[in-house]
């Protein structure tokens, strides 16, 4: 078999390329060809050839049997150890190291740029070549338990580097520690080492065999961005047992803002108690629980345990597994002696809270704050930090009651957002306070009363401008209705809803005529009389017209007895009167005026009563008797008013001389009765 | 006897003053009977009432209609004092009626002998006349006419009233009872009611508190007014200058000593001053609201 010799001779000229490091003494002659592995092995089945290398004494042994049932035994000495290639055989020494590449080309291009790989080519002598991990002749399948890298084996082969007190570990730079130790104590450990899963992750399953690179790297397995790809390689889905808004997205799109899997379950030591033990909030307050710990610009950095115990992130009733502080805290590095050095962002909510992220940043305040607003309020403006509560626990900032103090804490009169604010709101808080609903709310303590935050909504605070604001006019009628359901079902089948009636003109909606903050109960005096004036905004005419009737004069005096708009078009109901549904349409107007006038009668209910004498082609027989009256009316004031005008100079007259005789009879009487008769003569010759 | 009567009218010019004492005050001459008395001071209430209510839904856009009509205890109870007083003036106007019927009983032979005797309250040729006269004595081109009982100007007062009661009653009635008079009538009609009572309202009260304030109280010789139909007395010497036709025929008659009575106590005259005051100042705070709404806030 011509053919297996060949082989036998490569493999025994790769044996004794590999092993010798010196000068090979061999006897026989050197065949014309290139030598076969029959023809290596004649020398290097010898158990006892060495060669001197560096002052050692290496063994060029070559096992021809392992060679044989090796994964390359069926090649000869020669595919591997090619610059024996047509050399005569005792070859000289040392031969060129094997270049596995040649073959396995993947493999090597990534290890040539690996860590391991660059630090060879650095000239490190501590770098591993593939011989180191793989060994030579004996190299057997990765499936098989007796290679090297098989996966029970692959800790203990990266560990012959990597463990404490290697050269390595000592003289290189590598952050981890005890890794080897670490590894075999961790869940991957234990189950590879002392359960025997073979599919447990190895060294290799993280950090891949031949393309290991730093963590720094962004090609690496284990950089942030790719940690995640790299740990669902086995954990498929891990990320719905986490959270389901991460949605597996945002580990890949925004790994900077998510703790990579290492944050928590930290590399070597993922243990599967780890969060019960709380490992890492403990590394945390070593530093934090100092009550005087202070940053540069002098701010607390302490933190409560308490706080944070009670908080609905870590309350067992909220929480079953508490939220560590690296998962919010994200980017630190438990290598560091101060693992949270690392940190460059603020803690971004919006990783877990990911709806509520999204829609903060739409809103106003996510707005400002994208523009570097200073004013601008975060999560935690609203929220607070380690001590967030669930809304519906009272003695949260964010339980309904305390909404309104906590809107106002900007939004009051004369704070930061009030002064910034252009529109036509003001004193909202203190509105608010006296409105239906924070009467409702606050004095009353029904929860479920409309808070700042059921209208605007408490993430996408936008602007009424906004076409996607909840109070924006298109939207007010479904913002409301979330609560009067009811109502909007009227309203939306009314002349006023947008869904009825199409036109450019603006259509009233539920704050036109309640308001927003100032809205009261509608069956006060105040917003009884008001709503008159609000429809008469739009309905001028009409509105005024009213005003000319009974019904309106006792309204504008002030008193709600009589027939309000509301009273016969409905409120949330109205419909032009020509359909059969409106309250005044032909069927229904009696009964409509029978709720006041109980014995209406249909004639009775021809009375007019937006009727007025100014319109004299609607109302023809109301404004010629007007005008009659009014022409009766003044010819009568003129005609008296000319008489007594002209009278007045005359009558002033007879009162100069009426004065004139009383001094006259005021003198006769002091000069005597005698003179009577003188006075009267006179009186009598006036009255002539 | 005139003499001896004019003599005593100069005594009685002021009524308040204090006579000396065991001198008789000069009787007066009596103009109206208790029941003329007593219906025009219910006249008083009845249409001071009915203008003060009224007007604050006419001029309900104005703050003061809003403020009278709640220091009355709101438009409801206004309304019912509007319509009791309202029934007070019918009363005043059936009472009035009544003692017309009785006064042909009592007094005269036949309607015809009330209505077109000397003392009618009708329109005749002779008002015409001195109407013209005062025309004439107006723009100084004559003397003051020789008025009788009654004035031209008083009978169209009284008149006054009749059309008033007519027209504002007979619409009034129809917004007090809207379904009674829509069974035979359109709902228009209410509204045309509403129109003509405002109105008609309108008319009645700007003309008694302004004219008829002025051609009985206001004129300069009477200012600032008059008391006899409070009173029912009037001194002699007044009869004498105002009404010269009918004191003549008095005279002349020789019956002048029966229309003459002691004057009203000092007490009675004193609450008279004090009610025609309060009257008096209605009336004219009403005028003063009334242009204020017309021609300041009139909307």
């Amino acid at each position: 078999m011509p053919a297996k010799t060949i082989r036998s001779i490569f493999a025994l000229v790769i044996a004794l390329t590999l092993l010798s490091g010196g000068r090979v003494v061999c006897s026989a002659s050197p065949p014309p060809q290139s030598p076969s592995t029959d023809d290596c092995l004649a020398c290097h089945s010898d158990k006892t050839l060495t060669t001197k290398r560096s002052n050692r004494t290496v063994s060029l042994f070559v096992d021809g049997k392992k060679f044989s049932s090796s994964v390359h035994g069926s090649l000869s000495c020669t595919s591997c150890h090619a610059d024996l290639e047509g050399k005569d055989l005792p070859h000289s020494t040392p031969l060129a190291r094997v270049e596995c590449g040649t073959c396995h080309s993947d493999e090597q291009k990534q290890h040539s740029h690996s860590l391991h790989g660059r630090a060879i080519a650095r000239g490190d002598t501590l770098a591993p070549h593939c011989v180191d991990c793989h060994g030579n002749h004996d190299i057997v399948p990765v499936k098989d338990p007796r290679s090297a890298v098989a996966p029970l084996k692959v800790p203990f082969v990266c560990g012959r580097c990597h463990q404490e007190g290697t050269p390595v570990q000592t003289n290189r730079q590598i952050d981890q520690h005890n890794i080897l130790e670490n590894y075999s104590e961790s869940i991957h450990g234990e189950a590879l080492l002392k359960k025997g899963l073979t599919v447990a992750a190895n060294c290799v399953s993280c950090h891949t065999p031949h393309n290991i690179l730093p963590h720094t790297d962004p090609n690496s397995s284990i950089n942030r961005r790719n940690i995640a790809a790299t740990c669902t390689k086995c954990h498929g889905e891990i990320e719905e047992v986490h959270r389901k808004t991460i949605r597996g997205e945002l580990w890949e799109k925004e790994a900077h803002v998510l703790p990579a899997c290492v944050d928590c379950h930290q590399p070597h030591k993922v243990r599967n108690v780890y969060y019960a033990q709380g490992m890492a909030d403990a590394d945390c307050m070593r530093c934090h629980a100092n009550e005087h710990l202070k940053a540069a610009d002098g701010r607390s950095m302490f933190v409560s345990a308490a706080e944070i115990a009670g908080s609905r992130h870590s309350h067992p009733r909220t929480q079953a597994v508490p939220v560590s502080c690296s998962q919010c805290h994200s980017e630190v590095n438990v290598s560091r002696v101060r693992p949270c050095e690392t940190i460059t962002h603020t803690v971004d909510c919006s990783k877990c809270h990911e709806d509520q992220g999204q829609q903060y940043q739409r809103s106003k305040h996510g707005q400002l704050l994208a523009a570097k607003d200073p004013n601008a309020p975060s999560c935690k403006d609203c929220h607070g930090t380690h001590r967030i509560l669930d809304k519906r626990d009272p003695e949260s900032r964010t339980f309904a009651t305390r909404v309104p103090e906590l809107c106002g804490n900007c939004h009051r009169e004369g704070q930061k957002a009030a002064v910034r604010y252009v529109g036509t709101q003001h004193e909202i808080i203190q509105h608010y306070q006296e409105s239906i609903h924070g009467k409702g709310l606050l004095k009353s303590g029904l929860t479920v009363t409309a808070t700042c935050t059921n209208c605007h909504t408490a993430h996408m605070v936008l602007p009424k401008t906004d076409p996607q604001s909840t109070v924006n006019p298109k939207n007010v009628p479904a913002t409301c209705g979330a609560c009067h359901h009811g109502i909007e079902e009227q309203f939306e089948q009314s002349v006023h809803s947008r869904l009825v009636t199409k036109t450019d003109k603006d259509l009233p909606v539920c704050n036109d005529c309640h308001s927003a903050h100032t809205i009261r109960r509608t069956d006060e005096t105040g917003f009884m009389l008001d709503i008159m004036d609000k429809c008469g905004r739009c309905h001028q005419e009409i509105a005024k017209t009213y005003f000319d009737t009974y019904h309106g004069k006792v309204s504008r005096l002030g008193y709600t007895k009589t027939a309000k708009c509301y009273d016969c078009h409905g409120a949330h109901d109205i419909l032009p009167v020509a359909d059969p549904r409106s309250h005044l349409s032909r069927a229904n107007v009696v009964a409509t005026c029978q709720k006041c006038h109980a014995t209406a009668t249909r004639r009775f209910a021809g009375y007019l009563t937006h009727a007025t004498h100014h319109d004299p082609k609607k109302y023809p027989f109301l404004f010629w008797t007007f005008w009659g009256m009014t022409t009766l009316l003044v010819s009568t004031f003129v005609i008296g008013g000319m008489h007594t005008l002209l009278w007045l100079p005359r009558a002033l007259e007879m009162r100069r001389d009426l004065k004139a005789e009383e001094a006259r009879e005021e003198t006769a009487r002091s000069n005597g009765a005698g003179t009577a008769g003188k006075a009267t003569a006179e009186e009598d010759h006036r009255a002539d | 006897m005139p003499t001896d009567l004019d003599l005593q009218t100069a005594a009685l010019r002021s009524p308040g003053q204090l006579e000396p004492e065991g001198k008789r005050p000069e009787r007066e001459f009596v103009r109206f009977t208790r029941l003329q008395r007593a219906l025009h001071a219910c006249m008083i209430v009845s249409f001071l009432s009915l203008a003060t209510t009224g007007l604050t839904l006419k001029f309900s856009y104005t703050g003061w209609a809003a403020m009278v009509s709640r220091f009355l205890g709101g438009f409801q109870v206004a309304g019912f004092i509007h319509r009791t007083a309202a029934l007070l003036m019918f009363g005043v106007f059936i009472t009035h009626l009544y003692n017309l019927v009785q006064l042909k009983k009592r007094e005269h032979k036949s309607w015809r002998a009330l209505l077109l005797g000397p003392d009618t309250m009708l329109f005749t040729r002779q008002d015409l006349r001195q109407f013209l006269a005062t025309m004439k004595w107006f723009i100084g081109m004559g003397p003051r006419p020789q008025y009788g009982r009654w004035t031209y100007w008083e009978k169209f007062d009284y008149f006054a009233v009749f059309w008033g009661i007519a027209v504002i009653g007979s619409t009034g009635l129809t917004l007090w009872f809207p379904i009674f008079f829509t069974r035979f009538l359109p709902g228009s009609f209410i509204n045309i009611a509403t129109v003509i009572h405002s109105d008609e309202a309108l008319l009645a009260t700007g003309f008694i508190f302004t004219v008829h304030f002025f051609n009985t109280h206001l004129r300069p010789e009477k200012f600032p007014m008059d008391t006899t139909i409070f009173t029912g007395h009037m001194p002699l010497a007044e009869l004498k200058r105002d009404k010269p036709l009918e004191y003549e025929a008095l005279v002349a008659s020789g019956r002048l000593q029966e229309h003459l009575e002691e004057p009203q106590p000092e007490i009675v005259v004193r609450t008279i001053r004090a009610f025609a005051w309060i009257a008096l100042s209605i009336g004219f705070s009403i005028v003063v609201w009334i242009i204020y709404a017309m021609l300041f806030a009139y909307k």
